[in-house]
């Protein structure tokens, strides 16, 4: 018996090395990189450099924040609506939902500058109505939106899951029990859904504070968040190697942070624990 | 309220396609602008096929694609029974929290930090170029195994360990054991570890920036243009792979529905 | 699962006779220069500017591809969008490449790193065509390391339809007038020239105090502009999304070609002046292939079709005396000497400055 549950616990070995050595050996290297200077001693300078980045940072979460904010409130009801459907519609809609996901978000994101620009069909329709061009892009607004459109469907997809497997007999005793729509909604729904809610948010705040493609185009290089800083400061070389890593280190130590947080409200223990 | 209900789903999808549709439209513009419509062409399609750059970086993406997919559905689904099989808790915990690394961190820091070991041992074994087809890979790799562990785990939780031991005891080797009784009922987390792993390589932008050196894959490809023009050749390339998608997608969940349907009688009787 | 199967050969059939057509009409070229085939197989990597070579695109011609044709030479061409971000791929070792195409001051930098191959000229034969103005320039007193690709000016584009007549000065990048409306470069060293410009300093000073005076200006200005590009400034000149911007020369007049609206000056207060090279590479795995890829860079036929394309003047007297040539004695592109503006070369700087200015612009970008 021993000797089997070996042999399949041997299986795993191959995954277990090429983690440590393409997850936990960058991660320590990039620490590495964060401590040192570019002649490799050891230093503290990179992270006290990192005091000029607190605007971007700043930024950056306030605007993920926004961004998730505006994601959950959207995506709420749609899931909800959703599984007020037909079991076929559902999974249709479902569908309909994802297939945006395997279009490449690059294209899609700089499909809203002809939608945004001040000579973009918004503006050019409004133009026709006799409105003067509205200044829809280059500003945080627009980057916001390019955040919200780009995540939306890591919100819905998360929550409708949870939503979809809600025992109907809960709701109908809260109503037996006298319970009004919102107070079912805050005592039964919202609880129960709150796993879906803690995955949603966690996917659409991750990728919104560390991107780096949308406030370039939609915010026309103006503002600059945490993950443009990142990039300039990759692609100016080597040089620049050390503080960009400890830039990166702390975007990572926030995004863990969160993590930690959002999984205390979470009672899911499925294996969804980190750190 | 159902009314409500409906136009709400409408406004979202809306949403959701209203790019989408302004792609579509543009690769069929006549003019090489995505800003100005001038009037209805197929050259941009036909001019595809001349598009050496961009048919080697749909070439690049499907190939990685596919490896990364295969190589971590495989890996994957052995960490995964692995996994199962280990009892203490400590060091069962310990692998999780790593196989959520790359899954929760910010695509960007898992990039660099990829990037700086691939130069790092390019360094050391004194290569004129670090990066390239294999680093890209082992970086679609590296992202991918989460979600397919993560899919397969919880399959094999629900399999009862019993029918293992059945099969061992009725003669089995456990590479037959497991071919034979676990595999058929995990093979639903399999797959879909598959197909996410398959969508992430597709469409992942910010690892690959990072890692591919001149092995350009479509979204790089597709970065570098939008920061010149881009021009309608990458609408109508995004359209014929939408198209693909979207048809086979919805045919898929078409076929699922009739065979369900076609399955119902069976189960009552 | 049948449907499924069906509609995926159908795909493949489709774009399989997508990919069965072919588009690209070879010229008829006249070549000065001899070409072997002896290196047929063997792949040429060469890291060009973007948008910086004729490409078959527009029915131009494809000069990739002609020199595949003459050569058996497989040519892997890819783009980088600024010398900074080249320079940084090469120095960490991620990529190698074989030709390279930086302006002068990085070869000024690669030459002084080692970076670049001496190239045996007596393969290049046709580099007696490069006008004599454009040889033994600062950054190579010797002719070794780079054949000139091609040279330009900075200057300001403006859409005359949206802002009338504006001032020939960097000023109007400043002027309150046209907030919104106006673009400037997303590339430290050419934004900071803008702001030099109008202090009058020197563009390769090392007085850290005129970088700050220059960055001070930069941010000031920074809540007037619409946004800080690079070759986006294409379609957002072309429709009218941006009315004024700075941006070469050479793609002023390509944009001219989608609106005749857009006009050009060089400002008063003097400018930059650039020379893209193409180098090779210490590194280089094909070093007689990109000799010989270079000296066909050069044929007249390539050089005038190149040169067309692109819309920068050419340092090639084949190409400047062919009254063919479409943008023959083009006065934005080859003023008259009495109407060429003040013009500074960009030059490499130490190291320290380099930094000092690297760091000033990221704080303007944050600011």
């Amino acid at each position: 018996m021993n000797k089997k549950s070996f042999g399949s616990r041997l299986v795993a070995a191959p995954y277990i090395v090429w983690s440590a050595i393409f997850i936990i050996v960058p991660l320590i290297l990039m620490i590495y990189f964060a401590f040192t200077d570019t002649d490799g001693g050891f230093t503290f300078a990179n992270i006290s450099e990192i005091g000029k980045y607190k605007t971007a940072f700043l930024i950056s979460i306030v605007y993920a924040a926004a961004a998730t904010v505006i994601t959950l409130i959207l995506a709420y009801p749609m899931a909800y609506f959703m599984t007020k459907l037909k079991i076929s519609s559902q999974r249709m809609l479902m569908l309909i939902v994802m297939i945006p996901m395997w279009m490449n978000f690059l294209i899609r994101t700089y499909s809203w500058i002809t939608i945004l620009s001040n000579t973009g069909l918004i503006n050019s329709f409004l133009g026709k109505l006799g409105i003067g061009p509205l200044k829809l892009m280059y500003n945080p607004g627009a980057v916001i939106l390019g955040m919200v459109y780009d995540f939306i469907p890591y919100m819905i997809l998360p929550i409708y899951s949870v939503m979809s497997k809600l025992d109907k007999s809960l709701l109908e005793a809260a109503e037996d029990l006298g319970s009004n729509a919102f107070t079912k909604f805050r005592r039964v729904i919202f609880p129960l859904t709150r796993p879906g809610i803690i995955s949603g948010i966690t996917m659409v705040f991750v990728p919104s504070v560390s991107t780096f493609y949308i406030s370039q185009k939609l915010g026309g290089n103006k503002t600059m968040l945490i993950g443009d800083a990142i990039e300039y400061l990759f692609n100016l070389g080597p040089d620049y190697y050390n503080v960009a890593s400890a830039i990166s280190l702390l975007l990572m130590c926030i995004i863990l942070v969160c993590l930690f947080i959002m999984n205390r409200f979470s009672d899911e223990d499925d294996g969804g624990v980190i750190v | 309220m159902k009314a409500l209900a409906r136009i709400y789903i409408a406004l979202i999808i809306f949403f959701l396609y209203a790019p989408v549709a302004v792609m579509i439209v543009f690769s069929f513009n006549s003019s090489s602008s995505v800003w100005v419509f001038e009037g209805f062409s197929l050259d941009w399609y036909t001019g595809l096929v001349s598009d050496t750059l961009m048919l080697n970086a749909l070439e690049h993406t499907l190939i990685i694609a596919v490896m990364s997919a295969v190589i971590s559905t495989v890996l994957g689904t052995a960490a995964a029974v692995g996994i199962t099989a280990i009892r203490n808790k400590f060091s069962k915990k310990a692998i999780m929290s790593v196989t959520q690394i790359p899954m929760m961190n910010a695509d960007i820091v898992t990039g660099i930090s990829l990037m700086l070991l691939f130069i790092f041992i390019g360094k050391i074994i004194g290569l004129k170029e670090s990066l390239g087809f294999f680093t890209v890979l082992i970086a679609h790799i590296t992202f991918n195994l989460p979600y397919v562990i993560l899919s397969v785990l919880p399959k094999l939780r629900q399999t009862n360990s019993n029918l293992r031991e059945a099969a061992l005891d009725l003669g089995c080797n456990p590479v037959q054991a497991f071919f034979k009784v676990i595999m058929p009922s995990i093979s639903t987390g399999i797959i879909t570890g598959f197909i996410m792993a398959f969508t992430l390589s597709l469409d992942d932008f910010v690892i690959s920036y990072f890692t591919c050196g001149h092995y350009q894959t479509l979204p790089i490809i597709i970065y570098s243009m939008t920061k010149k023009s881009v021009k309608p050749d990458a609408y109508a390339l995004s359209t014929i792979i939408f198209v693909a998608v979207f048809v086979l997608l919805i045919l898929y969940n078409m076929i699922q529905t009739k065979n369900e349907k076609r399955k119902m009688p069976v189960r009552q009787v | 699962m049948k449907k499924i199967s069906s509609v995926v050969v159908c795909v493949c059939m489709l774009l399989g006779l997508l990919l069965s057509g072919c588009g690209y009409q070879y010229a008829d070229l006249d070549l000065r220069g001899e070409y072997t085939r002896d290196l047929e197989g063997t792949t040429l990597t060469v890291y060009n500017w973007g948008e910086y070579i004729s490409d078959g695109s527009e029915d131009s011609m494809d000069i990739n591809r002609e020199f595949e044709k003459l050569t058996g030479i497989e040519v892997n061409y890819l783009t980088f969008e600024s010398n900074e971000t080249m320079y940084s791929q090469l120095k960490n070792g991620g990529v190698n490449y074989d030709i390279v195409v930086p302006s002068d001051y990085m070869i000024e930098r690669m030459v002084k790193e080692d970076m670049l191959a001496e190239l045996d000229m007596s393969k290049i034969t046709n580099y007696d065509l490069i006008d004599s103005q454009y040889k033994n320039i600062f950054f190579d007193p010797d002719n070794k390391y780079s054949v000139p690709y091609s040279v330009g000016m900075v200057g300001i584009i403006y859409n005359s339809a949206q802002v009338g007549e504006i001032d020939h000065s960097w000023k109007v990048l400043w002027d309150e007038k046209y907030k919104d409306m106006t673009l400037n470069f997303n590339n430290p060293r050419d934004a900071f020239m803008t702001a030099q410009m109008i202090l009058g300093q020197d563009v390769n000073t090392t007085n850290e105090a005129d970088w700050e005076e220059a960055a001070e200006l930069l941010k000031q200005g920074k809540a007037n502009l619409q946004g800080y590009v690079m070759d986006e400034i294409y379609s957002k000149m072309e429709t009218g999304e941006a009315s004024i911007a700075p941006y070469y020369a050479g793609d002023y007049l390509t944009m001219l070609e989608n609106n005749a609206d857009l006009k050009f000056f060089y400002p008063e207060e003097g400018t930059n002046i650039f020379m893209d090279s193409v180098c090779v590479l210490k590194n280089a795995e094909n070093y007689e292939a990109a000799l010989m890829y270079i000296n066909f860079l050069l044929e007249p036929d390539i050089a005038t079709a190149n040169a067309e394309y692109i819309g920068y003047a050419s340092p090639n007297t084949a190409v400047i005396n062919n009254e063919d040539y479409y943008y023959y004695q083009n006065p934005i592109l080859y003023p008259a000497e009495d109407e060429m503006p003040e013009v500074q070369y960009f030059h490499d700087i130490d190291s320290e400055t380099r930094k000092k200015y690297e760091m000033l612009w990221n704080d303007i970008k944050l600011y």
